[in-house]
């Protein structure tokens, strides 16, 4: 297919599940804002957001302070930076539009239909609407996309080349959720105990849709070490790191080319590690720091997948 | 055909309800106002869903506008399709005899059916198409050819578009529309089928590939996402399942053409171009152009790849070459021409010019580069002044203008703010041509909304119909 194609395929994926992880981000921080606690660590759970997203700078441009309502309007609806739900969508829809071609009419009708109700809702929810519903409203949205694109799509090039964006972005984002959130948590290094933990480790399982998975898994209390585990290392937990690279490995391996050997390679080893990796090892060398090499490691594939499928390649 | 006699209604006639819409008329009459209100709606909010809108250009991104869709249908009988159909046929096979003629030994130039001068110097005549040999010596293998009724009912070419004429996806759509809108018309009437238009036009371009070439790859080359006909460029690519590029997913080697791909390059040998000969080549057209590829006319002459219509066909559809239409007809296939032109008077020709001097205020004036409904004068819609101030332009520059007779467009019902009512329509069949001429039963029927106006045209406020050409 088009390199230019599978870009835009790639980043269309990519950004759809930004936006699904952006609305899964903002509810636990809403709803964690709505704890007893002081003003202090309501601020700390934005402040990480902004930190994790690297948009501390674009958002002191636009506001005093952070209270609830500035950082949802920041995050959810302000068209002007590029890491907003909104401006994720229309890059969505931009480079849907631009390929409708490659998609099945299914596919496309339900990612514009999106970004028409989208431009609507944005009205009602700043008006005082009801916030948790719509990040509910953007998650389900992105599985429609997904569940549309499964179903309807021929398993060739352009399938691949979305579900590898998706899984790539998943993994980067997990990673990014878990990290900022066991700092908020785990300030000094593990520790148990306290209700407050309990509901702060139970809306971080919630925000990737895990909170039931760690029962299942676990059968006992959670503990942060079962959590990062959980969401590191469990390659049946849809979310996880693992689970993200196995499947941007499966796909990776069904659109070779000739000189996708080496970033094959490298996806391989990163997979076969979390595959037979340990959590005991992963702490020994410090949380924080095998999950900054992992979004780094993440993003150098991306680099690698552009260098190899989407950037026009000269004259063979 | 002066604008004060009524318009011809496609619909009512002296004896009543016209035959072919007796059925439409007993259906429209049981139908509730709230309901054809309501699909109306529906229509609109599916338009949307769907993407078939277009882009304006000068306003805040994202916005995008739909063309009206109207739900009345425009009805031909078989009877009168028969007729239009072997006109159009007859029509584009001259006109391609035309081109090729034009770009070869310019036969009809020496016979002296055509002043010279009217070729040679038009801005649309490419001197470096000359002995270029195309695949089945067609040139317009797409052309969009507007149809007006009026008087008593007869037909008029009113214009040959034989560049990149755009609305067939809205021919397709409008029928889709309908048929989930109005499933039980569809019973009652026999409506020939258009949807298979896509599969023509991928199999005319396929008959169009360079010899040799045993299973060609045909692409549509679009200016991009934010050209106002996008959504059509990625239609059509979608429904005949080719690649739909713009200039830089292509680059050409050794006069071949190749198209960039994850899995390397890949050579492209029929290229259905949505793109104006300008813009088609930097090194050999305008160089600013973004939207080419460089080296694409050397490979095209070549014979490396084929350009779907041909460089250069713009030189038969100039305003001042359609005067001459009938004459190569005649000249070239041996026929009487079946439809009929406009007529037409040549302001270079003096009798002409005198004649559209002294009756200004009766025709329309229009100038022979224009496009789009831009540029020209309605005589009887016009005041004094403007009148005045056009005689001006046309003693300035004669040569630049054609004058033709005010047409009164046939007008079909039409809902309306008030209800349904007469609007004047035209139509566009679109006529393919490779291994043979073919063409859909229909067309894109595109309506004037505003009442009494006769402007057409999407971009000024014009609407589009279902075309239902019936089978018995």
């Amino acid at each position: 297919m088009l390199s230019s194609t599978a870009d835009k395929l790639f980043w269309m994926a990519r950004y759809a599940e930004r936006a699904e992880n952006l609305a899964r981000m903002l509810d636990v921080n809403y709803r964690m804002s709505l704890f007893p606690q002081g003003p202090q660590s309501v601020n700390q759970g934005w402040n990480a957001l902004l930190a994790i997203s690297d948009l501390m700078g674009e958002y002191q441009t636009r506001y005093d302070g952070i209270t609830p309502e500035k950082a949802l309007a920041f995050f959810a609806f302000d068209g002007s930076h590029p890491s907003s739900i909104i401006s994720c969508w229309r890059a969505v829809r931009e480079n849907a539009r631009a390929v409708r071609g490659a998609l099945t009419a299914e596919t496309w009708e339900t990612i514009n239909s999106t970004w028409l109700e989208l431009r609507t809702m944005e009205v009602s929810v700043n008006a005082g609407g009801d916030v948790s519903s719509f990040f509910e409203w953007v998650k389900y949205r992105s599985h429609l996309v997904r569940g549309v694109l499964r179903s309807t799509m021929l398993r060739d090039e352009a399938f691949h080349f979305a579900w590898l964006g998706t899984y790539l972005e998943r993994a980067d984002n997990t990673a990014r959720i878990l990290d900022v959130k066991y700092h908020l948590l785990l300030p000094g290094g593990e520790g148990v105990g306290g209700a407050a933990d309990y509901y702060q480790w139970s809306a971080l399982l919630n925000s990737v849709a895990a909170f039931e998975i760690y029962r299942k898994v676990y059968r006992d209390v959670i503990t942060p070490r079962r959590v990062a585990e959980l969401l590191i290392l469990r390659d049946d937990m849809p979310r996880s790191l693992s689970h993200s690279i196995r499947q941007s490995y499966f796909h990776l391996k069904q659109i070779r080319n000739h000189q996708s050997a080496e970033t094959e390679r490298r996806m391989g080893v990163l997979d076969a590690e979390l595959h037979f990796g340990r959590i005991e090892d992963i702490f020994q060398a410090g949380l924080h720091e095998y999950l900054m090499s992992f979004i780094e490691r993440v993003y150098e594939l991306g680099e690698r997948v552009s260098k190899d499928f989407l950037v026009p390649t000269e004259v063979a | 055909m002066a604008l004060s006699t009524p318009p011809y209604d496609e619909m009512h006639g002296s004896e009543g309800v016209r035959a072919h819409y007796r059925t439409f008329a007993n259906w429209l009459k049981q139908t509730a106002a709230e309901k054809l209100q309501r699909k109306r709606a529906e229509a609109d909010a599916l338009f949307h869903r769907v993407g078939i809108t277009f882009a304006v250009y000068g306003e805040a991104s994202g916005t995008e506008r739909l063309i009206p869709f109207d739900i009345v249908p425009r009805i031909i009988p078989a009877s009168e399709w028969q007729q239009l159909a072997a006109g159009l046929k007859q029509r584009v096979r001259a006109l391609n005899a035309f081109i090729k003629d034009i770009y070869h030994d310019q036969e009809i130039l020496k016979a002296g059916k055509l002043p010279a001068e009217e070729i040679l110097s038009n801005a649309q005549f490419r001197s470096e198409m000359m002995g270029v040999n195309v695949p089945n010596d067609i040139y317009a293998h797409i052309a969009g050819v507007d149809i007006v009724r009026a008087g008593a009912g007869e037909f008029y070419v009113l214009e040959d578009n034989l560049r990149v004429p755009s609305g067939v996806s809205y021919m397709i759509e409008d029928r889709k529309m309908m048929m989930r809108l109005f499933p039980e018309l569809f019973a009652q009437y026999a409506v020939a089928p258009v949807e298979h238009y896509p599969d023509l036009l991928l199999d005319n371009l396929r008959s169009v590939a360079p010899a040799g070439v045993n299973d060609p790859v045909v692409v549509v080359l679009t200016p991009g996402c934010y050209n106002s006909a996008y959504f059509e460029h990625a239609f059509i690519a979608q429904q005949m399942g080719v690649e739909l590029v713009e200039g830089s997913d292509l680059f050409v080697k050794d006069h071949y053409v190749y198209m960039r791909t994850t899995r390397g390059p890949q050579r492209v040998d029929v290229i259905y171009r949505r793109i104006d000969d300008d813009f088609l080549d930097p090194k050999a057209f305008r160089p600013d152009s973004q939207l080419g590829v460089p080296g694409l006319l050397d490979a095209y002459r070549a014979g490396h790849v084929n350009v779907t219509n041909a460089i250069g066909t713009g030189v038969a559809d100039d305003k001042s070459i359609y005067p001459y239409v009938p004459d190569m007809v005649r000249f070239y296939l041996g026929e009487e021409p079946l439809l009929n032109n406009v007529p037409t008077y040549v302001l270079r020709r003096e009798e002409d010019l005198k004649y559209t001097l002294d009756h200004l205020s009766e025709l329309v004036v229009k100038e022979v580069h224009g496009a789009g409904g831009y540029g020209m004068l309605i005589g009887p819609a016009a005041s004094k002044a403007e009148i005045a101030a056009f005689r001006d332009r046309i003693i300035a520059a004669p040569q630049k203008y054609i004058a033709q007779p005010t047409l009164s467009l046939s007008a079909c019902p039409t809902f309306v703010e008030q209800g349904i009512a007469p609007r004047h329509i035209d139509l566009r069949p679109f006529v393919l041509s490779g291994r043979d001429v073919t063409l859909v039963p229909g067309g894109l029927t595109r309506v004037a909304l505003t009442e009494g106006s006769l402007v057409v045209n999407s971009s000024q406020g014009g609407g589009t119909k279902d075309t239902w050409v019936l089978e018995r």
